[in-house]
């Protein structure tokens, strides 16, 4: 056997082929997936938090709906975009810290000694947090639902939400992955959360712009992409169908993706191209 | 009680060497409530003309009160964070071997939160006056606000350490943090008690901190009013979690640290 | 002192197994691989053995294409390993230093992943996963969560994936560190017999001079980079020294009797205490003529005392310092 084996190469006895994207995708997200499913503090928390903030915050400012020109009757249709931003950030957080502990614990370094894509590995892992995020998304819906809050832009409003929320969700877990495979660090993902927070408060999340009295802060807010993050959301419960606003929350959370992954296809390039 | 003492010093002496010198750990506690303090005051400033809002110094001194309360409480689950982590890599362990009064342990925690709290408590003040704040209140009144900071921070501190010595895990810091963060929440932050309504009016009526908050702010205005309540639900709640983080102690050494 | 002594035959000629030619790795202080050679053919063990901070493991993430050399050149498999990854990998195994394993994934959803990313078609993973499950004694906690696991299964279960896509070149970087004396065993078992068995060729780095001696067909001794050694381990042994026999009298006044009985077999000296040592030139063999001897010579024994000289002694050879203790702290 040895002698043989000296020779020419042992046959292998499987059919070993080249796997395709696809299939790598699905196996990667599939684990992604059922990996923050055994993780309860990733299901829970981002379920339980956004809802928690939504319920003190909109019985606590509900004063704020008697500010002339404040765009809605009642806090809760206001304040109801907010929940799938925060749900937006902990999709961030679970897709950077997943993949950082990737890094972290060398199993990047397992993946890359098969034929393994690169863009699978990227891929797989946001399509696993998604899914999870788009759970979260139908939560707070249903939650909307429960407690009547009613849309302006009707029934056809819902999928459309759905897919604004999705799109943000996506956009930043771009961002959680940039963070893990540039830092490969958990910690350090982690460290960045509470900048993404503060990014949420910096917005219209709270109150519409135009009614924002401190300069400083209206001028934040304006700049803030978040703003229009959540203003495209707010759009379908309060207005009704706003072109401009749902353009502005679209193009700017496809913006976000689009500068999120170029920035983690390069950094996971750099780090596949390193030990 | 030199020995009490003399634990006392060097736990609180370690853990604000920790906590002044790593800038991870210093700039959290130092971050979120200047960024609170801007985020309320600053872009909620327009609640202050809702009609019935009758806060005399106007809507940043309102919010600047809640954000030194809250950092009152959060000095306390930030320190807890470093209890639960010695814990987590040993290290209290060692100071439970070494210390022959263990009550100066959590004294020296409580003592170290405390330094730290009084940082970000000036740090605070001084954002909020560049803010513009008005602040009718006298030096006594002032002094009473300070001391309502000072039994919240204790009371922070103390329910952090029966939390992280019993279950002894950096997993704990969620625990710590959730009830502090919902007590304080659902007390008035946004508008005074009388401007809530539903059920959070109904929850804020019977919080304990919606009296200490109100007592800050009357003694921001100037006018103190239920300060002999706060303090005394103060007093109140430092006995009762003492003995929650004593008992908290008692269970650390059973497990052996 | 790092002399490359070379006592092996030449091993240019390794028809898809390993070859390795001045290879360098540079970081940004250190130079961690300082231009190696080396040669393992197909179906042989190598034990690649040297202190902590050696190069040992830097060695294994460029030859199985994870860090790109500085420069030089590798072939594994036959394959360029700065122009041919993929083909590499395709033919490599490799077990690293840290286990890598998703502690919230079950051991056989470990290797159902493996095997889809390996490109095993459909109907193959499942039995493929059961076969390698079995193998490593790992059927009965297949469905538990790897956090669960000891040391020693995880080590188990990091040697069955790579071997999920039946590789000629394995590729092991300190596999026992840290297990009991057991699973130690039970793991360089099951490493022979790959060898054995399988005609597998097996690139295994180590810090254990008992792991290198009992498993490899050739050790080559790395230290701060470079190969100082290279051969079989009873070559290298032979090398710094013979085996000596140490005895000890029973009654120390027959120790001029038995330094008389023993002159015969080579050099022989008695220290103050009474001791005899003698050096056996046809090595332990001899161990049996030795006893005859004192027994013809009447000579009663306290103790017989075996020194051979050990990988150890070829590293102190070659680098004035001893293996065992001598690396620096952290990873190599």
């Amino acid at each position: 056997m040895a002698t043989q084996a000296a020779t020419e190469p042992a046959p292998l006895g499987l059919s070993v082929g080249d796997p395709g994207l696809v299939e790598q995708v699905y196996a990667l997200g599939r684990r992604a997936f059922f990996r923050v499913l055994r993780q309860p503090g990733q299901i829970i928390f981002p379920l339980v938090f956004p809802m928690l903030l939504f319920a003190v915050n909109s019985a606590g400012l509900d004063a704020a709906t008697r500010i002339p020109g404040f765009p809605a009757d009642d806090y809760r249709d206001f304040a109801l975009a907010v929940p799938f931003m925060q749900g937006a950030l902990f999709t961030a957080i679970n897709a950077g810290t997943d993949l950082a502990r990737d890094i972290e614990t060398g199993f990047l370094n397992r993946l890359r000694l098969t034929p393994m894509k690169a863009l699978a590995l990227l891929a797989g892992q946001v399509g696993g947090v998604i899914i999870i995020s788009v759970i979260q998304a139908l939560s707070y819906l249903l939650v909307a639902a429960a407690i009547g809050v009613e849309f302006e832009s009707g029934p056809a409003g819902v999928p459309v939400l759905l897919a604004l929320s999705i799109l943000i969700s996506f956009a930043f877990a771009g961002i959680g992955a940039f963070l893990a495979l540039k830092f490969g660090s958990g910690e350090a993902v982690q460290g960045f959360f509470p900048l993404l927070f503060v990014l949420v408060f910096l917005s219209s999340s709270s109150l519409p712009r135009d009614l924002i009295q401190t300069d400083w802060f209206r001028t934040v807010a304006t700049y803030n992409p978040v703003s229009y993050l959540i203003e495209g959301i707010r759009s379908l419960v309060i207005f009704g169908w706003d072109a401009e606003a749902l353009a502005l929350g679209f193009g700017t959370a496809g913006a976000i993706a689009v500068v999120a992954y170029t920035a983690a296809s390069a950094a996971l390039r750099r780090r596949v191209g390193r030990g | 009680m030199n020995r009490f003492l003399s634990v006392t010093m060097g736990v609180a002496w370690r853990s604000a060497h920790n906590a002044f010198t790593n800038p991870a750990f210093l700039l959290p506690s130092l971050m979120f409530p200047l960024f609170f303090l801007a985020a309320f005051a600053g872009g909620l400033s327009a609640i202050g003309n809702v009609p019935s809002f009758d806060y005399e110094p106007g809507y940043t001194a309102f919010q600047y009160v809640f954000v030194f309360i809250q950092s009152a409480a959060f000095g306390g689950v930030f320190q807890g964070f470093a209890i639960a982590r010695d814990f987590e890599n040993g290290f209290a362990q060692r100071l439970m071997l070494a210390a022959p009064a263990r009550g100066g342990i959590i004294a020296g925690y409580a003592v170290a939160a405390l330094l730290r709290w009084l940082l970000t408590a000036a740090v605070v003040t001084v954002a909020a006056l560049i803010g513009g704040m008005d602040v009718p209140g006298q030096g006594v009144d002032l002094f009473g606000l300070l001391a309502l900071g000072l039994l919240t921070n204790v009371i922070a501190i103390l329910w952090a350490c029966g939390i992280a010595m019993r279950l002894r895990t950096e997993q704990a810091g969620s625990l710590i943090q959730m009830p502090v963060f919902l007590i304080l929440f659902l007390a008035p932050v946004y508008v005074p008690v009388d401007l809530l309504s539903g059920w959070v009016h109904a929850v804020a009526k019977v919080n304990p901190a919606t009296p200490v908050l109100e007592a800050g702010r009357s003694l921001v205005a100037g006018a103190p009013d239920r300060v002999a309540l706060a303090l005394a639900i103060l007093a109140a709640a430092i006995l009762v979690m003492g003995v929650w983080a004593r008992t908290g102690l008692r269970s650390a050494e059973r497990a052996g640290g | 002192m790092s002399t490359h002594l070379i006592v092996s035959t030449d091993v240019t000629d390794h028809p898809r197994g390993i070859e390795v030619q001045g290879l360098v790795r540079e970081f940004k202080e250190v130079t961690a691989v300082a231009g190696i050679d080396l040669g393992v053919a197909a179906g042989e063990i190598y034990g690649f053995l040297g202190p902590n901070g050696a190069g040992k493991s830097t060695t294994v993430l460029m030859l199985t294409t994870l860090l790109p050399p500085t420069s030089g050149r590798a072939t594994v498999g036959g394959y360029d390993i700065a122009r041919e990854g993929s083909k590499v990998r395709a033919v490599i195994g490799a077990a690293l230093q840290e286990a890598a394993l998703d502690p919230l994934l079950t051991g056989r959803e470990h290797l159902q992943l493996q095997a889809t990313l390996q490109g095993l078609a459909r109907a193959e993973r499942k039995s493929r996963a059961s076969e390698l499950l079995e193998r490593v004694g790992l059927t009965e906690a297949a469905d538990r969560r790897v956090r669960g696991y000891s040391g020693g299964m995880k080590r188990r279960l990091d040697l069955a994936l790579a071997l999920v896509h039946r590789p000629r070149i394995l590729f092991l970087d300190e596999p026992t560190t840290g297990l009991d004396p057991q699973s130690r065993t039970a793991l360089w078992e099951e490493v022979a017999r790959l060898a054995r068995d399988d005609g597998m060729t097996v690139f295994l780095t180590t810090q254990y001079l008992e792991e290198a001696d009992v498993l490899a067909d050739r050790v080559g001794i790395i230290d701060r980079g470079t190969i100082v050694a290279e051969g079989t381990p009873a070559q290298l042994k032979a090398e710094v020294g013979r085996p000596s026999v140490e005895v000890v009298p029973a009654d120390p006044g027959q120790a001029d009797a038995a330094r008389r009985a023993l002159d015969a077999f080579g050099d022989c000296s008695r220290n103050g205490s009474g001791n005899v040592t003698v050096s056996l030139p046809d090595g332990d063999a001899q161990l049996a003529d030795v006893v005859r001897a004192l027994d013809q010579a009447h000579v009663k024994l306290a103790a017989l005392d075996l020194h051979a000289p050990t990988l150890d002694d070829v590293f102190l050879a070659k680098t004035g310092r001893k293996l065992e203790g001598s690396g620096d702290a952290g990873g190599d």
